[in-house]
């Protein structure tokens, strides 16, 4: 670097490949003319091309939260155990023993529905890093998934794309997948959701920020060479896709030269360096995720309130002649921006060279308060003729305007009712059943309730050696050694991830509620307090005032439910403009969570376990129909599944179970614990008898249940199949019965024998006190095939 | 005694390599680099372990078999030293010649993580005398080994098929065969005393009662007490 501090306000020189600003230019940049203005007002000139580039990027909705930030301050973000909430690549939660959780959840939609494999590998890519750049070594991933019809066109071919792409990514680098939840609605035929969250584990003194502290400390960029791939990702997340998806042979949409390609080797690599790197001098560390180069090193001065100067003619290039505007706005994955104290480049390129990565000292932290651009016009390092070097100022930017002024907008609302998902009707009677087995076998072999194991096999679940539970249960669960003055800590955490979007459409502040609570509540039935959420709020777009409405009180629907059970939301990321000719999806607010185990014995897992357990349900049995509008089984029979009020939820009674739970499970009071949710009771007593993952049949367990419930049919169809929250089937051994009924009791939870554990099928007697008993007789072997066959029309066998 | 795990470029199951060997079994674990040119001194038991070496890039194994480490793992087999590779460690003994066979895509073309039983079928350094049935985890694409019917034929009456994929029962069949191997072969000896041992299956991810099961702590077990 020639000079530290730059001369303030320099204005552009012209590069090749300049265009003229026009209306069209700003329009394809997603600059709206308001937006311009201010753009003026903020340099006190015309922007270049380039810098034109900067701002549609930095002020796109993907970097800039600008249609949501005002709603995202309403969200609880502090806890005793919060070490680092929103703002940062991930947040980070205390773990005890001096060790934390580093966790985030982010969407990467629209890359996956042009490209499925690569979308959804660079999203997995992606969330690795922001993880390790943290200072954790990632223990575990979890995907949340989104599809559209089963029937539609493509549904097959972006399944099997993205669960390859999932897998492609994370089974190379070696980090487990050890849940997710994968969900088919015609909303999502024209927009897939592929949320991808990694959790790590650091040493709480040692974590990493994306800072560019401490003035005249260097800039280096290592990992992966840059090339063209990628350029406008970020903005291209804003775009709606154009009628594709709905047609017989839907067209694709054109737009591969935005598309990311993932090196998941080269992410490894990276992966090993940078944890050697932390044991090093640096200061501060960012992935180049979105919008590459720019926002790492915008975000990185704007955190750290300092300026920086970056000269583009040494940042390693695979594509020849590339142009300023291109190397600042490329999305090459695997690379990453990091600072250091002066004297101690050398060290960080030698272990880039150890590990055989690129890595270039390309610039200097200034006191500025400006993000300034340098490089040589026309010189490419991979030309065959060098050129004399005379780098000039490619852009000058205060580095406010990118950052804390981009633009807030609190976009207007509007009635839900007038939507797309207004609701229609009230769900008056289910629909008739006359054979109840045959129905309950149907629901449960049915592409959302079945097993998802044809999608978990793709995925190394036990990579590291440290998983106690595998997919298929409440929460993955994995042992994570922690090393510290010699010793090893075992440390025990629960991951899992979930949103009912149906749910959410009916009532956005209710199903966003009820995603935190099932959330909390899958991870405490696993044994685990939960620590810590992370959300993807996917939506559409956001310039329709009823979008508006649900993103807003679908944050408010979080925030009560996150204050109630005393969980904060530390990380997360927002997916607007899920529309696909004009047509949104589903509002999905998906939401991760990680619980921390006491000791190991507290693990509690989904199946039962000996014959001879007594079944207990804990929660209250709904009546009428409440619990049916929006289910599985009335979406399966054909119902209009939007139709009547979201399942009430109420969150004094969740937290008095999910405490209940706490308590049972860490005193090891329990056999089995399973949440009820998707396909109710009966999918929930299904589960626990052959849910077990990997078991070949053998471990199957069955059980008698009597349910009380009068003969009318929607009594019946609702104490089955009926959705309505704050419920789990456990199994206890007979002589902690008396225990379990008692501790409900003084917990105001209500509890009820349903039955006993044992035998190789599941009955179920439906009757009243004293009325003759409606048995239904379903064959464990019948229900595990019938749910293994589940993704059979869709995927093939 | 003494175990040293080689680490190519991308591989991934190194953590519980290293965790088997030491913590649960006992051994004196070192860690080997591909660019390293010698095997630390007296070690009995050299272990190659599973993930993505050069991201499997080109071919499974087919680049780490050129590391600088690769002489002196060959020096190893030949003087009769132990040497094991698992999932991605097997594909490179193969790429390096010191077992027969090839490993290619699964059958069905996809990634297959979970459990499957496989049969002693041969006793040796790495297995026991009577015939045991095992629970091991896989974790792979490319695990459907392949060979020439002479050669498997010859591999039988050496008794160097060490391993066989086969049901809960026992029983070697099609529908328990997760990848289309050749004779459902899951584990090849080879070496001039049956010292080398690769397998799909890992026995590393599953030696601790907690994870996964005991199955596979036998394996290491075995040939600790061999060395």
């Amino acid at each position: 670097m020639a000079s530290a501090v730059p001369a303030p306000h320099s204005t552009p020189a012209p590069f090749r490949g300049d265009q003229a600003i026009t209306p069209d230019v700003l329009r394809s940049h997603k600059i709206s003319p308001a937006e311009y203005v201010s753009i003026e007002k903020h340099l006190g000139r015309t922007p270049s091309y380039t810098e034109l580039g900067v701002f549609s990027v930095m002020w796109s909705e993907h970097c800039s939260y600008k249609s949501s930030r005002v709603h995202l301050r309403r969200l609880p973000t502090k806890g005793p155990r919060v070490i680092q909430g929103p703002g940062e690549n991930a947040g980070v939660v205390d773990i005890g023993d001096g060790f934390a959780a580093v966790f985030k959840m982010e969407s990467h939609n629209h890359p996956s529905f042009i490209e499925p494999y690569q979308g959804a590998a660079t999203g997995v890519g992606g969330i690795l890093r922001d993880v390790f750049t943290m200072g954790a070594r990632p223990i575990a991933s979890l995907n949340s998934l989104r599809f559209g019809s089963p029937d539609h066109p493509r549904t097959s071919e972006l399944l099997h794309g993205v669960v390859a792409g999932v897998g492609g990514y994370g089974n190379c680098i070696g980090v487990p997948t050890v849940g997710g939840e994968l969900t088919f609605d015609k909303s999502y035929d024209g927009n897939v959701l592929v949320n991808a969250f990694t959790c790590g584990v650091a040493r709480a003194d040692k974590i990493f920020y994306g800072k560019a502290t401490g003035i005249g400390n260097s800039i280096l960029y290592i990992g992966a060479k840059t090339g063209r791939d990628g350029i406008h990702g970020a903005t291209m997340a804003s775009d709606e896709f154009a009628g594709a998806g709905t047609a017989a042979a839907p067209k694709r949409p054109v737009s591969r030269s935005t598309m990311q390609v993932g090196d998941p080797f080269l992410g490894k690599l990276l992966l090993e360096a940078c944890l050697e790197l932390f044991s090093h001098d640096i200061e501060g560390i960012q992935d180049m995720g979105a919008a590459g180069l720019t926002s790492s090193s915008v975000e990185m001065a704007g955190r750290a309130k300092n300026g920086i100067e970056l000269d583009l003619d040494k940042i390693p290039r695979r594509a020849k002649a590339m142009l300023p505007y291109e190397i600042l706005l490329s999305e090459s994955q695997e690379r990453m921006l990091l600072v250091a104290k002066p004297g101690c480049e050398q060290q960080v390129l030698d272990i880039c060279t150890k590990w055989e990565l690129d890595a270039a000292v390309i610039g200097v932290v200034t006191d500025s308060g400006r993000w300034v651009i340098k490089a040589t016009p026309g010189y490419d390092p991979l030309a065959d003729e060098p050129i004399a070097m005379n780098a000039v100022v490619v852009c000058d930017l205060p580095t406010d305007a990118l950052t804390d002024d981009a633009p807030v907008y609190d976009r207007p609302q509007g009635d839900v009712s007038e939507g797309a998902f207004a609701q229609t009707a009230q769900v008056e009677h289910a629909p008739e059943v006359s054979d109840w087995a045959a129905e309950i076998t149907r629901l449960v072999g049915s592409p959302n309730i079945g097993s998802r194991a044809w999608v978990w096999r793709q995925y190394d679940q036990i990579v590291r050696g440290g998983t106690r539970v595998r997919p298929g249960g409440d929460a993955g669960v994995v042992r994570v050694p922690c090393e510290k003055d010699g010793q090893t800590i075992m440390k025990h955490l629960a991951f899992t991830a979930d949103c009912h979007a149906r749910h959410v459409a009916l009532d956005p502040f209710v199903g966003a509620a009820m995603a935190v609570a099932e959330v909390c509540r899958n991870l405490v039935v696993s044994g685990a307090e939960p620590i810590g959420l992370t959300d993807c709020l996917n939506f559409g777009s956001p310039e329709r005032p009823e979008v508006m409405t649900q993103i807003s009180r679908a944050i408010d629907g979080i925030a009560a439910a996150c204050t109630e059970l005393s969980v904060p939301i530390v990380s997360g990321n927002v997916s607007l403009y899920n529309e696909t000719g004009g047509r949104g999806i589903l509002p999905t607010p998906t939401l991760a969570g990680v619980g921390l185990l006491p000791h190991e014995d507290a693990l509690t897992t989904a199946w039962f376990k000996e014959t001879g357990d007594v079944v207990v349900l804990l929660g209250v049995m709904p009546t009428g129909v409440h619990g049916l509008s929006g289910s599985e089984w009335l979406a399966l029979r054909g119902h209009d599944a939007l139709a009547g009020d979201a399942p009430s939820i109420d969150l004094a009674a969740e937290k008095a179970l999910q405490t209940l739970l706490l308590g049972a499970t860490r005193d090891r009071l329990l056999a089995s614990a399973h949440d009820v949710s998707d396909g109710g009771l009966v999918t929930a007593l299904v589960e626990a008898c052959v849910a077990r993952p990997d078991a070949t049949g053998g471990g199957d367990l069955g059980a008698r249940i009597d349910i009380e419930v009068t003969a009318a049919n929607d009594a019946r169809a609702a104490a089955l199949f009926g959705e309505a929250p704050s419920r789990v089937v456990a199994s206890v051994r007979p002589a902690q019965l008396a225990e379990l009924l008692s501790r409900a009791s003084a917990a105001g939870v209500p509890a009820k024998e349903l039955g006993v554990v044992g035998g190789t099928s599941l009955s179920v007697g439906l009757a009243t006190h004293g009325s003759p008993v409606h048995g239904i007789h379903l064959e464990l072997s019948d229900l595990r095939r019938s749910r293994e066959a589940c993704l059979t029309p869709i995927v093939g066998s | 005694m003494r175990a040293a795990v080689v680490l190519f470029p991308g591989l991934n199951a190194d953590a519980e390599m290293v965790r088997t060997l030491g913590h649960v079994c006992g051994a004196d674990v070192s860690i080997v680099r591909h660019t390293d040119t010698a095997l630390p001194a007296g070690v009995d038991l050299v272990t190659i372990p599973g993930g993505f070496s050069y991201g499997d890039y080109l071919r499974c194994g087919a680049l780490a078999k050129v590391s600088p480490i690769v002489p002196a793992l060959r020096a190893h087999a030949e003087r009769g030293g132990h040497l094991l590779g698992v999932c991605n460690g097997f594909q490179i003994l193969t790429e390096m010649g010191l077992l027969p066979g090839a490993l290619t895509r699964n059958l069905h073309r996809r990634f297959e993580c979970g459990d499957v039983f496989v049969r002693v079928e041969a006793d040796g350094p790495f297995t026991p005398k009577s015939s045991a049935r095992w629970r091991l985890p896989i974790a792979h694409a490319e695990g459907r080994y392949q060979t020439t019917p002479e050669t498997l034929r010859q591999l039988e009456g050496e008794g160097r098929i060490a391993l066989r994929y086969c049901d809960a029962a026992g029983e070697v069949t099609d529908a328990a065969n997760p990848n289309g191997s050749v004779g459902n072969v899951a584990g090849v000896y080879g070496g001039p005393r049956k010292n080398v041992f690769g397998l799909m299956p890992h026995p590393e991810r599953c030696s601790e009662e907690t994870i996964g099961g005991v199955d596979g702590r036998v394996l290491f077990d075995l040939v600790l007490a061999a060395a």
